[in-house]
């Protein structure tokens, strides 16, 4: 067991790190989220630049190809300077979907493009009856001429504001909940019939419902049919990233929360030496070494082959990340006390954050189902 | 002991049921129900109607202008509000100011003030909280400087709510600095409008309407505004304190927002039907401790400390129920348009209707467990003035 980073992964979060303090104050974030694209051009160019687009990617497509680990290391940054630019959905789930079922040709073709900044994707999975069941799919695809059309609506994609392209799940085959009968499809943002209706979430990213009316497929991704379980893969993708994230919002949290119990005077002293006070900090300390854990454990078995060990470590991951982040969150909030409820205060953008982590990719009562069916 | 619903109460809750389907505007009701935001008139509008039928203020003696009703009626009422989903009138001057008048006012500022509270025709602030004293509240700094027949008064007060709304205000001051914290701290009553006094929006990391800082820049407030004796402030602020411990504790909109919740849940997440009746189960609980503890009680009768425990669970299972709303929008839960909580916003909703007040709210219900004396405050206050550790 080794759970110190290399020389490189040293190397990488003291990029990230130096990145996010020179560029994410929290009013410097407070302006970006508020512009109309939500994020920076120039911050993007700048991943492509350090190589960061490509990290999971193999290096024959241009990527770095990198582990889990490097993929924590990015994404712990990105939570504790609340990154606004679209990593989750262009390298993690659009990327994440083509690297692991596309063709050559289509890998040859987009992957380079994503680690190059010319190209960003979303995925396009969830659907508004199926909560957060994946094989609940009524986007239909229909076969015409050797290509697909698709008609449907597809919720909440990260990131469709400013996509280039969508990897979309729709039903060839099987009843609406069937496992069987679903395929993944890349459409293109320009699409005839594609249309979507853009606007900002409540941690300030962007997201979108993508409508599609007899839309036109570019191609069929991986295997007509059956690509459930690509999409389960690229959603523990996504947990493992996620709950790296988490980690890095919770130790902003935590640090800021610490500051303000060693700074706030209340009854002649600092409201720090209340020992209720002291011990609701030591749990947060706890909560917050035991999302560590789970993301480090993430990050090692996201690679795992075993489909059934790493939904399980996803799926425990994903309870554990929850349990911290609401605790945490929560918390933070009241330590603050009024400041804390306020705007201008930057606790509450990273409870917003953390809290919008437990509403993705399965909260934990469904994570907590499917631990117990594995 | 027995459960003892009589029929006089049971006649009152048809009353109360009839008085709101008649008079609650639909566009109202609707927008409570869907946790939207509402206007001032609509809820001046909404505290109007209550006031012509004499029912404004429930906790006022009935040869003040109070309704005369039992702590069981005024329960009813509550419930049957919020099971209809009537806005919540604007507290300050029907519960806070208009019972600390009439238990120091004098005659004088009892015939100014208690008449416009009846008739809804003056809406009230109030001023406690200021940046450096929160918890501690006592340690006070807003100064006011005796001047002739005037008070001269100076300072900052924050998280106060409805203060863009308010004619009035209820502060608390000080006006000694010489002794103990507790001592030097007077009652005034401000006219929103007197020159140097300044309203600032906080917008909330919710997104919902905002809470207030109000600054006083030399605002001169005549002494016969002043409640109580110079420097006994604090006595009136502790029995505002014994008086909250009446209120009851949120829950009829727990019990509004879970009849919504069972409405919307379609069983399929046994996981989340189970965690719905939980907190139907708690809630239950904390609706037969008040009984038991407040609405059990004639009207002359001390409520005592232990009643803080009301406070303490009632917020948290607010914060529940609120968690549990947004969390049945499933990913409707990220969606946030601000304009959507707006008046008049016409577009279609992101998934189902509630789902853009939903995260909203379980955002802004965190300041529950803060506000009125915080949940570690009340915890604290049972500690020592009940168990006398």
């Amino acid at each position: 067991m080794d759970f110190d980073y290399s020389e490189d992964q040293k190397l990488l979060q003291e990029s990230m790190q130096r990145f996010v303090r020179e560029n994410y104050s929290f009013e410097a974030r407070r302006a970006l989220v508020a512009t109309e694209q939500g994020y920076s051009d120039a911050h993007w160019t700048r991943f492509a630049e350090l190589g960061w687009l490509g990290i999971p990617f193999p290096e024959e497509y241009g990527g770095l190809g990198m582990s889990g680990v490097e993929t924590m290391v990015v994404m712990e940054a990105i939570g504790s300077g609340l990154v606004a630019e679209p990593y989750l959905s262009t390298v993690i789930l659009g990327g994440g979907a083509v690297s692991a079922a596309g063709s050559d040709a289509q890998k040859d073709e987009i992957l380079p493009a994503i680690a190059e900044g010319r190209c960003k994707l979303a995925f396009a999975f969830a659907e508004r009856q199926a909560r957060y069941n994946l094989q609940d799919v009524e986007m239909r695809a229909v076969a015409e001429n050797g290509n697909y059309r698709l008609s449907g609506t597809k919720s909440v994609v990260f990131g469709a504001p400013t996509a280039d392209r969508f990897v979309v799940s729709a039903r060839t085959g099987g009843g609406s909940r069937d496992a069987a009968g679903i395929t993944l499809f890349l459409v293109a943002a320009d699409a005839p019939g594609l249309s979507v209706r853009s606007y900002p979430t409540a941690d300030g990213l962007r997201a979108g419902e993508v409508m599609l009316d007899n839309t036109p497929a570019e191609g069929v991704l991986g295997e007509v049919d059956s690509a459930l379980t690509t999409i389960e893969e690229v959603v523990d993708r996504a947990i493992a990233a996620v709950a790296a994230e988490a980690v890095g919002l919770m130790g902003a949290l935590n640090d800021m929360t610490l500051e303000y119990l060693k700074t706030r005077e209340q009854f002649g002293q600092p409201i720090g030496r209340f020992q209720v006070l002291q011990h609701r900090m030591v749990d947060m300390f706890i909560a917050h070494e035991e999302a560590k854990s789970m993301a480090m454990m993430a990050a090692m078995r996201i690679d795992e082959d075993d489909p059934g060990v790493r939904k399980k470590a996803m799926s425990a991951t994903k309870v554990q990340i929850g349990k911290s982040a609401r605790f945490i969150g929560q918390q933070s909030i009241q330590l603050h006390g009024g400041i804390g409820m306020t705007d201008e205060y930057a606790a509450g953008h990273y409870f917003k954050r953390l809290t919008m982590i437990d509403r993705s990719f399965g909260d934990s009562d469904y994570h907590l189902r499917r631990y117990a069916a594995l | 002991m027995r459960i003892n619903i009589t029929d006089r109460d049971r006649a009152f809750r048809k009353e109360v049921r009839g008085f709101i389907r008649e008079r609650l505007p639909k566009n109202v009701r609707d927008k409570v129900r869907d946790g939207s935001l509402l206007a001032r008139e609509e809820v001046v509008g909404w505290m109007r109607a209550l006031s012509e039928r004499g029912w404004i203020c429930p906790n006022w003696p009935e040869e003040a202008g109070g309704p005369g009703w039992t702590p069981a009626q005024k329960f009813i009422f509550e419930e049957e509000s919020y099971a209809a989903c009537a806005p919540g009138p604007v507290p300050f001057g029907p519960q806070m100011v208009g019972p600390v008048l009439l238990a120091f006012g004098t005659e004088a500022q009892k015939a100014r003030h208690l008449p416009g509270i009846l008739s809804s025709e003056v809406i009230w602030c109030q001023a406690y909280s200021e940046p450096n004293s929160g918890s501690d509240l006592a340690s006070l700094k807003c100064r006011a400087v005796r001047d002739g027949d005037h008070y001269v008064v100076n300072g900052r007060k924050v998280w106060t709510t409805n203060a863009d709304w308010a004619d009035w205000c209820f502060a608390l001051v000080r006006t000694d600095s010489s002794g103990k914290k507790q001592d030097g701290i007077s009652v005034l009553l401000i006219d929103m409008n007197l020159p140097g006094v300044s309203v600032r929006p906080i917008e909330r990391f919710s997104r919902m309407s905002d809470f207030n800082e109000i600054v006083l820049d030399d605002v001169r407030v005549p002494v016969s505004e002043r409640i109580y004796h110079e420097g006994k402030g604090w006595t009136c602020a502790k029995y505002l304190l014994g008086h909250e411990r009446s209120g009851t504790a949120g829950i009829g909109l727990c019990r509004q927002r879970l009849d919504r919740l069972e409405e919307i849940d379609d069983g399929r997440e046994p996981d989340f039907s189970r965690r719905i009746a939980k907190t139907g189960a708690a809630l239950e609980d904390l609706r037969w401790s008040y009984l038991r503890m407040v609405a059990s009680k004639e009207a002359d009768d001390e409520i005592g400390p232990e009643a803080s425990l009301l406070k303490i669970r009632g917020t948290e299972i607010q914060q529940d129920v609120m968690a549990l709303l947004m969390e049945a929008q499933g990913y409707f839960a990220h969606p946030f348009i601000e304009r959507a909580l707006d008046q008049g916003w016409n577009e279609p909703p992101i998934g189902p209707r509630e789902a853009a007040g939903a995260t909203a709210f379980y955002f802004d219900w965190r300041k529950a467990s803060i506000y009125g004396g915080s949940n570690e405050i009340q915890r604290n206050i049972i500690a020592k003035a009940v168990l006398g550790l």
